[in-house]
């Protein structure tokens, strides 16, 4: 099974990645070789069987709904790349 | 001083042969003297002086633990507050961690110094360390050879002795895999043992923290240290944690070993093999009896592994968006090329890849086809290991296919290089603890043997590590140059 270069160009959008237009064929090369790994599990028949997503088959644990932590704002937004008033900045989104 | 083991290390402190802050001394003194092998991201030494100074003082009344005054180091995947944790990515390069991962918290706690932040694969995804920002890592037994990965930077810090003992993490290898190239101890816990609060994400099913030491013992005192419920981690198991340390001394009189014939087979390096086979000799003198087991769905675990990982690193990775913290881009024209730019210029091209895949596999359309079927797999294939572990004690076998290979050799063929994790993947997919123990050499280069045993029996593999390690040497020798 192989990726297209578009099929490629496709995901990087979706997951806001930016690719360089040089190396796109070579990620579909890459892809398509994964792809080709993935196929064998077509080898085998997993009719009826529960997927499993998780090692131990957990649930998430529930707590009591009481308050635990504190946002410390300054201290976060002091390693933000841009911040105003309290505030993370990026470019504008409504004209 | 700094050849000596964490528990011999503990007695010298008690009694007094030489301080915490000497000690500290001496390591910092030899990171800096082979700071070639490029293991430390970020060296603290300030810090870790004025942890010694404390450690100096509590050992002086008394109330010290195993670990305090020890000089380890974190690996840099790891949060430590108010110190760079770069997850080896440029995306990360400017970020100073706001709060301490849970095993930061518990190692500062016991007292334990920390010399600094180890290199590593970029977001642990790597199985060479080559994939670092920083650079590669040279395996101290070869420095044209690559120390394995994603700890990478632990593995030969411990081995160069630039540690006395380092923390990894292991989604699908990183912990054994670097531990069997470099000739060192090292121990992937039962899922959920170890905190993963502050722990850098990558794949959540996966991830699980370890130590990674001279020996079992080092590595019993440090797992008592790291195991544990945490609140913080939702995911973490609650149950209590018994004494490592105290059933190292157990004899293996009858104890069950199974070789999975799938371990044995074609892509085993004939000198690896050997050299196992003298191993589980070894176990026979010690009293247990071998017999073959099988692992029928093994063979897909790659496979599954390459859906799975990269599917939730896609997940987890989408919060580096160039908005809140971590590497933005310069003058971005609008909100996508905000994100696109960051993203892209942050991470590396390994990364990108497995975003882009874990992306593919979780569209629409294809969810069922490559997502569910994958965690089929991950289901068949850890009924594999139940049933196999029902009939023995543990498993043993490799770690890796061959011994460590040249700086450069595999980069460029990821399909060849996530080949090579063969025999580390499928432990993660199941859950169960898992360790590498050194067991000979092979032109000079470690090899390690692999035991796998049941889930929560990090306490029987310790022991089952311990005593050969008491009738043989591979784990006390030291990497020419680094004496």
């Amino acid at each position: 099974m192989s990726l297209t270069v578009s099929e490629v160009k496709d995901c990087a959008h979706l997951a806001r990645l930016g690719i360089e237009e040089r190396d796109v064929g070579s990620y579909a090369k890459d892809l398509s070789g994964m792809l080709d790994l993935m196929t064998q599990m077509n080898d085998l028949d997993t009719d009826g069987v529960e997927p499993m997503a998780h090692p131990m088959d957990q649930v998430q644990r529930l707590r009591a709904d009481v308050v635990t932590e504190q946002v410390d704002r300054e201290k976060f937004q002091a390693i933000a790349p841009q911040v105003e008033a309290g505030l993370y900045l990026v470019p504008k989104v409504i004209e | 001083m700094y050849n000596k083991t964490i528990a011999e290390l503990a007695k010298s402190l008690r009694s007094g042969e030489f301080s915490s802050v000497d000690l500290t001394l001496a390591f910092l003194d030899r990171i800096k003297q082979h700071h070639s092998l490029n293991t430390y991201i970020t060296v603290t030494e300030e810090q870790a002086l004025q942890s010694a100074k404390a450690a100096d003082l509590r050992l002086a009344t008394g109330k010290a633990e195993l670990l305090t005054g020890i000089p380890m180091a974190q690996k840099d995947i790891f949060c430590t507050e108010g110190i760079k944790t770069s997850c080896g990515s440029k995306m990360l390069d400017n970020f100073i961690a706001p709060y301490n991962a849970t095993v930061v918290d518990k190692f500062n706690s016991a007292g334990a110094v920390m010399l600094g932040k180890l290199n590593m694969d970029e977001f642990a995804m790597g199985s060479s360390n080559e994939t670092s920002y920083y650079g590669a890592v040279k395996n101290p037994w070869d420095t044209n050879t690559v120390p394995g990965g994603s700890s990478g930077g632990s593995a030969a810090a411990v081995a160069a002795r630039l540690a006395a003992c380092a923390t990894g993490t292991d989604t699908g290898g990183s912990i054994r895999q670097p531990a069997a190239l470099c000739g060192i101890t090292g121990l992937k816990p039962t899922y959920g043992r170890v905190s993963r609060y502050g722990m850098i994400a990558y794949a959540s099913s996966l991830d699980q923290g370890g130590p990674m030491t001279r020996n079992a013992e080092d590595a019993a005192i440090m797992l008592q240290t790291m195991a544990g419920f945490d609140n913080k981690d939702s995911t973490s198991v609650d149950l209590p944690v018994p004494d490592y340390r105290a059933g190292l001394s157990n004899s293996l009189e009858g104890l069950k070993i199974g070789l999975p014939k799938e371990f044995f087979g074609e892509g085993l390096n004939s000198d690896v093999a050997a050299t196992l086979e003298a191993a589980i000799n070894e176990y026979r003198k010690l009293g247990a009896t071998v017999t073959e087991v099988s692992m029928p769905s093994l063979k897909l675990a790659i496979p599954a592994y390459y859906v799975i990982a990269p599917a939730e690193c896609s997940a987890n990775l989408s919060r580096f968006d160039g908005v809140r913290f971590g590497y933005r881009c310069e003058n971005p024209a609008d909100l996508t090329d905000l994100y696109t730019r960051s993203r892209g210029e942050g991470f590396g091209k390994e990364v990108k890849r497995r975003i882009l895949m874990g992306t593919y596999a979780l569209s629409a359309g294809y969810y069922d086809a490559y997502y569910i079927k994958a965690q089929k797999i991950r289901r068949l294939i850890s009924e594999d290991f139940k049933k196999a572990l029902s009939e023995v004690d543990v498993m043993m076998g490799p770690v890796t296919p061959s011994t460590a290979f040249g700086i450069g050799e595999k980069i460029d063929n990821p399909i060849e290089m996530y080949l090579s994790d063969i025999y580390t993947i499928a432990i993660n997919l199941a859950g169960v603890p898992a360790m590498s123990v050194p067991a000979g050499f092979s032109e000079g280069k470690p090899v390690g043997l692999q035991i796998i045993g049941n889930y929560f029996a990090e306490d029987k593999l310790l022991n089952i590590a311990h005593q050969y390690q008491q009738v043989t040497d591979w784990h006390t020798q030291i990497p020419k140059g680094f004496e």
